[in-house]
């Protein structure tokens, strides 16, 4: 059996003591907050498994990670392909790649609440371009009343901001490719499809599990842009787990619920991720 | 550390993950282990079943809670039940 030397762990000592203070002390206060009633430090009484009983059977939690879930699935189901199709059809040298690579960090440099501005305004009939447009073409689009409109638009800003992302890295994986890959398969007069089936994805599975992994945690956590685009409204069609949370710790200021409903969202993030990552490490393993 | 609220049952949950990962690190430091196949669909070492373990068993305690009317002592000991499983045969 091979030995491993574990010696090179005691070099990670530096980040651990980091992550322990800003992650990992504030975690185990928010596990300490979730079996009590706290009023403030001094006053608080200690009330069991009682916020998750309310918390797992309270039906805006269901409803929301319903709506987090199947918005999670759309962002992936449409910012992976595009951004692999948008990586594939870049330029791989010159003048061009170079405005391409810079075109599509514009969106990546935007701040969250600056996005859900730009499309709050884009979408609106009056002064909105997309709106005012669509209400032009016949369309009876309005991101504030209708619900299916609304979350077109939320979808379609993620997608806008965040694909740029998913093909720089899918970019990136691909000029890593050594030549000599494509020149095997000039010799076997291998199609398109071929190459990218054969050689180009199995290449860019470490960098596609990157990108999975950050868009699924980042689309799950979303919470800036469509408080700004939409409010959560119409009603609560576009309110997700983290803007329920919010409304919970800051504005009922429920901190005992709060802390539990943290948790369970904690432990949600962290099963898919640990499932997206084990089915994408060990799919070769065990063919 | 009044600031963090501290309970003695979550000081305990915490003593028995800490004292987990502990004598985890020192029995891989003495017997390092390989990655083998059980009855989970992956290889998994010694860690990765720790790790399957204790998150199954949040699951469960979750399950419990929000499912049924049954006492959490009933989560914790198919909890221990599932992580046992999970490290001797996993």
């Amino acid at each position: 059996m091979k030995v491993q030397n574990n010696h090179a762990w005691w070099l990670v000592l530096p980040v651990f003591a980091l992550v322990a203070f800003s992650a990992i002390l504030p975690m185990m206060t928010v596990v300490n907050y979730s079996v009590q009633d706290i009023f403030d430090p001094t006053t608080r009484f200690f009330v069991g498994t009682d916020w998750y009983e309310k918390v797992l059977t309270d039906p805006r939690l269901h409803d929301s990670l319903l709506r987090q879930f199947i918005f999670s699935a759309c962002v992936l189901a449409i910012e992976i392909p595009l951004g692999i199709a948008v990586a594939l059809s870049m330029p791989t040298k010159g003048r061009w790649a170079s405005l391409c690579l810079i075109v599509l960090a514009i969106p990546l440099l935007i701040p969250w609440n600056v996005v859900g501005t730009i499309w709050q305004i884009f979408g609106r009939g009056d002064i909105g371009l997309l709106g005012w447009a669509l209400n032009a073409l016949g369309f009876s689009y309005n991101y504030a009343a209708d619900t299916l409109d609304a979350w077109v638009t939320v979808l379609v800003m993620d997608v806008w901001h965040w694909t740029s992302l998913v093909a720089l890295l899918c970019y990136s994986g691909l000029r890593a490719i050594p030549d000599v890959y494509y020149q095997a398969a000039r010799i076997d007069r291998a199609s398109s499809w071929a190459v990218f089936r054969h050689i180009q994805l199995p290449k860019l599975k470490s960098v596609l599990l990157i990108a999975v992994m950050l868009r699924f945690m980042d689309s799950f956590m979303i919470y800036t842009e469509p408080f700004v685009l939409t409010g959560g409204g119409p009603g609560n069609a576009t309110t997700f787990l983290s803007q329920t949370l919010t409304k919970m710790a800051v504005g009922q200021f429920d901190l005992g619920p709060a802390a539990a409903f943290s948790l369970i969202y904690f432990l949600i993030i962290l099963l898919v991720s640990w499932l997206f990552y084990t089915a994408m490490t060990h799919g070769d393993q065990n063919r | 550390m009044n600031w963090m609220a501290w309970t003695q049952p979550t000081a305990i949950f915490f003593a028995v993950i800490a004292l987990m990962l502990i004598a985890m690190t020192v029995w891989e430091l003495r017997s390092p282990s390989a990655p083998r196949r059980g009855f989970l669909p992956i290889a998994t070492t010694r860690g990765d079943r720790l790790f399957i373990g204790l998150l199954g068993s949040a699951y469960w305690h979750l399950m419990v809670i929000g499912l049924t009317d049954w006492s959490i002592w009933i989560a914790t000991a198919l909890s221990a039940v599932w992580l046992f499983a999970v490290m001797r045969w996993g």
